[in-house]
């Protein structure tokens, strides 16, 4: 166990790697001299000038030598400075990470176990019609643009029904402490959650309901039937626990996924977490801030998906075992 | 052979209404200059007109008086042919990894799929629209981005079926009677691998469609080109006074996506009728 973790450490340190050579490149092909940009914000354009910034920034150097200058600087947590913003990239992106955190876990919940209690649920009724309908409101919810169900969501619980806050994390200038402000934020993140964990419930329902009914056809499964077991602990210990082995590997794989779809539902409902944040990057051609929330979302998928391939080690009956 | 596939097919209900729906919008894209000559940008009524109020312009017009119906008509153009074109490009890149993946083993298959793994853990949504922004939107670079972000199951799944095809005794037999790599991977193993690859692609437009109008919600679509995601993101603000320029474009590219992902399944249990007869 220890060396698997081991192991699976270093492959994701090499993909860190890979993921900074890549978002180097791209800074690099970003348009715009960063020193003639950093001395147009200083007002002072002229040759002599962005020369010395040049130098000063190791702008002249070969490419090579540049990369590792930015490895040096992303190991010391900088990702660059918001020329547009005047504070370093990092500041900006680690204060909005907490309402991304909580956005997306929340979203990821309320997918996994509302999608995969469909899931069961219809595999234990084929062709029932709440099979259907559960089966027909998965292929819809996996068929739906994400930004425009969010957008409706607005338009009838927000505007229409007016049960839920149509943006932002929390009523501004509200004065709300401990537990009343945590149920204000609660009421504002529900919409946001909610659209964006649609798309992902569909995709748990329809893999959970695919992977019970492939189980339930497994040799081991008719020799519990045929030891005469009860069909609920059948389902529940049996069935249940293997079908969700392929569940956790492409939950583990979708997180990613998630941290993109929270760019367009942070965008929709003013949530101010990195998503948004890179929309507003988007909108003032801020590419060091782009990339910066580029990196930090790769690297926190990369994290992620360390996170479930070690869990599925402990949640496979095989291997757990051996 | 076409008459067991077309049986297959049409035994699945969902993807004869699939198909059907994809002809509509197929057919609605392709003559849609006859039925608006106008430009879908050109303003021809009063801003904000509700739907089916005037009957020449069915479902009102946007915020500064475009028709709505003729930008949907000019959208579906856009939407197929970022679908498709970008699926085409990431099976050119993904067809080739997969299979030198696969063929050969070893080395060879544990560096293009550490490259493959690198692009499967980045964030699809994120790359692509870093990618778009630093090359400037336009048709090609969203092509592009899709196209980048979108290969890397395709070499998964042609890999997974060149390891277990190369076994094969006629894989055997053609390397036997002398015949160059190229030649097996193209002539032999290829063609077998058809199949998982035609189901595979017809989602991935499906896929492709949702994130072309993704990145042109967020404004990042080719400014020339009149697109379902661009319609939804302008009236994103005015969404309190104008449903409807959000509601119709948004229906569009939810029942484009939808028959693509029917007709997907309906090519699964007409390609593959071994796998899909399994756990029905």
């Amino acid at each position: 166990m220890v060396r698997f973790i081991i192991s699976r450490l270093i492959k994701a340190a090499i993909l860190l790697l890979a993921i900074l050579t890549l978002n180097f490149l791209l800074i690099h092909a970003a348009p715009g001299d960063p020193a003639a940009v950093m001395a147009g914000e200083a007002g002072a354009a002229d040759e002599e000038f962005i020369r010395q910034l040049r130098e000063r920034f190791g702008l002249d150097k070969p490419l090579i030598t540049q990369l590792g200058i930015y490895l040096g600087g992303v190991l010391q947590g900088d990702l660059g400075f918001s020329y547009r913003q005047q504070v370093p990239v990092a500041d900006l992106i680690f204060d909005r990470l907490p309402a991304t955190l909580l956005l997306t876990m929340t979203a990821f919940v309320i997918a996994l176990t509302l999608g995969t209690l469909a899931g069961v649920l219809a595999s234990a009724r084929v062709g029932k019609w709440s099979d259907t309908f559960i089966s027909t409101a998965a292929l819809l919810f996996y068929a739906t643009p994400l930004f425009w169900v969010a957008l409706m969501a607005v338009l009838v619980f927000s505007v229409h029904l007016n049960w839920l806050p149509a943006f932002g994390f929390e009523t501004v200038g509200s004065g709300y402490t401990g537990f009343d402000r945590a149920l204000d934020v609660a009421r504002h993140l529900v919409l946001p959650a909610v659209t964006l964990g649609l798309f992902f419930m569909a995709v748990y329902m329809r893999m959970t309901r695919a992977s019970m009914l492939e189980v339930s056809q497994l040799d081991f499964v008719k020799t519990a039937r045929a030891k005469g077991l009860k069909n609920s602990i059948i389902q529940r210990r049996h069935i249940f626990r293997n079908a969700m082995l392929p569940v956790v590997t492409l939950a583990g794989l979708q997180a990613g996924q998630l941290v993109g779809g929270a760019v367009l539902t942070e965008t929709v409902f003013a949530w101010p977490g990195i998503g948004r944040l890179m929309f507003e990057a988007l909108q003032q051609r801020d590419y060091n801030l782009l990339l910066g929330v580029f990196f930090v979302s790769a690297a926190m998928v990369l994290l992620f998906n360390l996170i479930t391939d070690i869990l599925y080690r402990v949640v496979d009956p095989r291997i757990r075992v051996a | 052979m076409m008459g067991d596939f077309w049986k297959r097919f049409s035994r699945n209900r969902g993807a004869v209404i699939g198909l059907f729906i994809l002809l509509l919008v197929v057919v609605v894209a392709a003559i849609a200059p006859l039925l608006f000559p106008d430009s879908p940008w050109r303003m021809v009524q009063r801003p904000f007109l509700p739907p089916f109020e005037m009957s020449e312009y069915p479902l009102g017009t946007d915020t500064i008086g475009r028709n709505v119906i003729s930008g949907l008509a000019y959208g579906a153009q856009v939407s197929l042919l970022v679908g498709l074109v970008s699926t085409v490009v990431s099976l050119l890149i993904g067809i080739p990894i997969g299979a030198l993946a696969g063929y050969f083993g070893g080395f060879v298959d544990d560096a293009l799929m550490r490259f493959t793994e690198l692009f499967q853990t980045v964030p699809n949504f994120a790359l692509a629209i870093v990618l778009v922004a630093i090359f400037e939107p336009s048709i090609y670079s969203i092509i592009a981005a899709i196209a980048i972000v979108s290969w890397p199951p395709v070499a998964r799944l042609v890999r997974g079926e060149f390891l277990s095809l190369r076994q094969r005794e006629y894989v055997e037999a053609a390397t036997l009677s002398g015949q160059s790599h190229a030649a097996i991977i193209w002539r032999q193993i290829l063609p077998n691998t058809l199949s998982p690859i035609i189901v595979l692609a017809s989602l991935m437009v499906a896929t492709a469609i949702l994130l072309e109008s993704s990145l042109s919600f967020l404004g990042l679509g080719d400014p020339n080109l009149m697109s379902w995601g661009y319609m939804i993101g302008a009236a994103r603000t005015v969404i309190r006074q104008a449903w409807w320029l959000s509601f119709f474009p948004g229906v569009a590219i939810l029942l484009t996506v939808l028959a693509l992902n029917l007709i997907g399944e309906g090519l699964n249990d007409a390609l593959n009728p071994r796998l899909a007869r399994k756990g029905k």
